[in-house]
């Protein structure tokens, strides 16, 4: 697999951090964490900027976040068009990370609000493509 | 004071929804106005910088055909780009060239012609204004960034619609009495909260709009710039900063990290703070974008911007007047001139030229430009004798 299958527009074909794909087809949500300082970083990063290191291990998101910002698209760039209305959010959990991505359409917009706690779930994009979003835990 | 580096002549072209021109005759406008403010001539030019987005050129590598068609070469040329805050990263490295001797006068040209590329591929390149690993799949715009930033200002400050449809107002007129401005139409709160939604809580009224436009700044050494005006227009300060594309490593969402980031070094260079202020432009791409500017500028504790729009103390005979030219909400955004209008708009301030929006005894002034939803800010200090 390669990252073009990332999402419903990925603009990306090639990455190290691939796996975290793989992950989430296995509705697992992974990030990366740094074998030699233990910096846990996302978005995942397979080379450590702190110490240097290349050794990185997945750890899984297995907590729940509480939304920070976010902002119901009404006019969305090319490729995404009748994707819209869609809410775009980020999310902080209790080990410092922050995410990025789409709340649920499960969940009403007129109920997103900032606090509101979250946790981010794998999904399937038909026919190959995978992604998260996230929904109310 | 240090008077080592000097502003010796703005100019701009009007700014337009559709210029019906080519890029590098926007740019001889501009050039040609500058020219004249300074009184000088092309061959004068030891070096150009010449600042735009490359993702609207069609042109690959426009400061070769700029600098020809401006009369410029051979002297050195070179293209810049830090997206919005393209020519106030060429005047950072304009004054770097003229500081370190190797150039005596130095033109910042910057420029975008936004109207070249299709409304697809404006959507197209809007898609990957973001980090395209990681967020870009998701669907973002630029509207959407500021959209989460007012999300979390309103939240955490409980700053209000109402308070940013303000912004508008003030925006709406002076951009009245702006010649080269694309909107010069009064509008009130009303209308403003009336506008379609755009990304929530950004309406369109909420939101600059694309424009075409060319913005040209000449710079000096204090030898030259004292033979070349009476009035030349020193830097005082210069402050940059830089942060990662993605939004996740994000500090906080109320503020721009490197837009405090930026003001803080520019007033440390300066060696003032920010109550010294007489005038000041912000880059009010969206109208939250101004109230937190005015936050991160020092103008306002964090959470109290708004106020400072509510009590009218960014208007003219306020405590801080803000974008007396209407700011980009006004004039339109045309990239990579943005900028350079408005440290021309500043140096016209500082030298006492603007008519019914001037700032009475205004002596020094800051511009704060940022580039992309919190990739880059350069802030500039500018002072005059």
């Amino acid at each position: 697999m390669g990252f073009e299958k990332f999402g419903s527009v990925s603009f990306t074909s090639e990455s190290k951090a691939v796996d975290f794909l793989k992950f989430l087809e296995e509705d697992k949500m992974m990030t990366t964490k740094c074998q030699k300082c233990g910096k846990i970083y996302f978005p995942p990063k397979m080379d450590c900027n702190v110490c240097g290191s290349s050794e990185t291990e997945w750890i899984e998101i297995d907590e729940v976040g509480k939304l920070v910002a976010y902002s119901t698209v009404m006019y969305g760039p090319a490729g995404f068009e009748n994707e819209v209305p869609y809410t775009i959010a980020v999310v902080k959990f209790p080990n410092g990370v922050q995410i990025f991505g789409r709340t649920s359409k499960s969940i009403p917009i007129d109920n997103i609000k900032v606090g509101m706690f979250l946790k981010p779930a794998p999904i399937k994009l038909p026919p190959d493509k995978v992604s998260y979003e996230f929904v109310q835990s | 004071m240090k008077k080592d580096v000097a502003i010796v002549g703005v100019g701009q072209s009007p700014f337009y929804r559709k210029c019906g021109m080519g890029a590098r005759e926007l740019c001889f406008m501009g050039f040609q106005e500058a020219l004249k403010d300074s009184n000088l001539k092309p061959e004068q030019i030891d070096a150009s910088i010449v600042c735009s987005a490359a993702e609207y050129d069609k042109q690959r590598s426009p400061a070769s055909v700029i600098a020809d068609y401006l009369g410029i070469t051979p002297a050195p040329s070179f293209n810049l780009e830090t997206l919005c805050a393209s020519s106030s990263t060429g005047v950072r490295v304009a004054y770097s060239l003229i500081k370190s001797g190797l150039h005596d006068i130095v033109a910042v040209i910057g420029f975008q012609k936004m109207s070249e590329i299709t409304s697809h591929e404006a959507a197209e390149r809007m898609g990957r204004g973001g980090d395209i690993q990681w967020e870009s799949p998701f669907g973002v715009t630029m509207p959407g960034y500021f959209g989460m930033v007012a999300s979390a200002h309103m939240a955490e400050y409980g700053t209000t619609p109402e308070q940013l449809a303000r912004i508008r107002v003030k925006s709406s007129i002076y951009g009245e009495s702006n010649e080269k401005a694309v909107y010069r139409k009064r509008i009130n709160v009303e209308q403003v909260l009336n506008s379609e939604i755009v990304t929530s809580p950004l309406k369109v009224f909420d939101c600059c709009a694309n424009a075409d436009g060319a913005a040209v700044v000449i710079m000096a050494n204090a030898e030259k710039a004292r033979k070349i005006t009476d009035k030349p227009i020193w830097v005082l300060g210069l402050g940059g900063s830089t942060r990662g594309t993605a939004l996740a490593s994000r500090l906080n969402f109320t503020s721009v990290a490197v837009s405090r980031e930026a003001a803080q070094a520019a007033y440390e260079m300066a060696g003032i703070g920010p109550e010294e202020i007489d005038v000041a432009e912000v880059h009010d791409c969206f109208t939250i974008a101004e109230i937190v500017a005015y936050e991160d500028c020092g103008f306002a504790k964090p959470g109290e911007g708004a106020r400072l729009i509510d009590e009218k103390q960014t208007y003219l005979g306020g405590r801080i007047p803000v974008n007396l030219d209407g700011g980009l909400l006004s004039k339109g955004h045309p990239v990579g001139a943005t900028g350079a209008s408005q440290v021309g708009t500043i140096t016209r301030q500082l030298r006492g030229e603007c008519g019914k929006t001037q700032v009475e005894e205004a002596k020094i002034g800051l511009i704060h430009n940022l580039g992309g939803p919190g990739f880059y800010n350069y802030v500039t200090i500018l002072g005059r004798d």
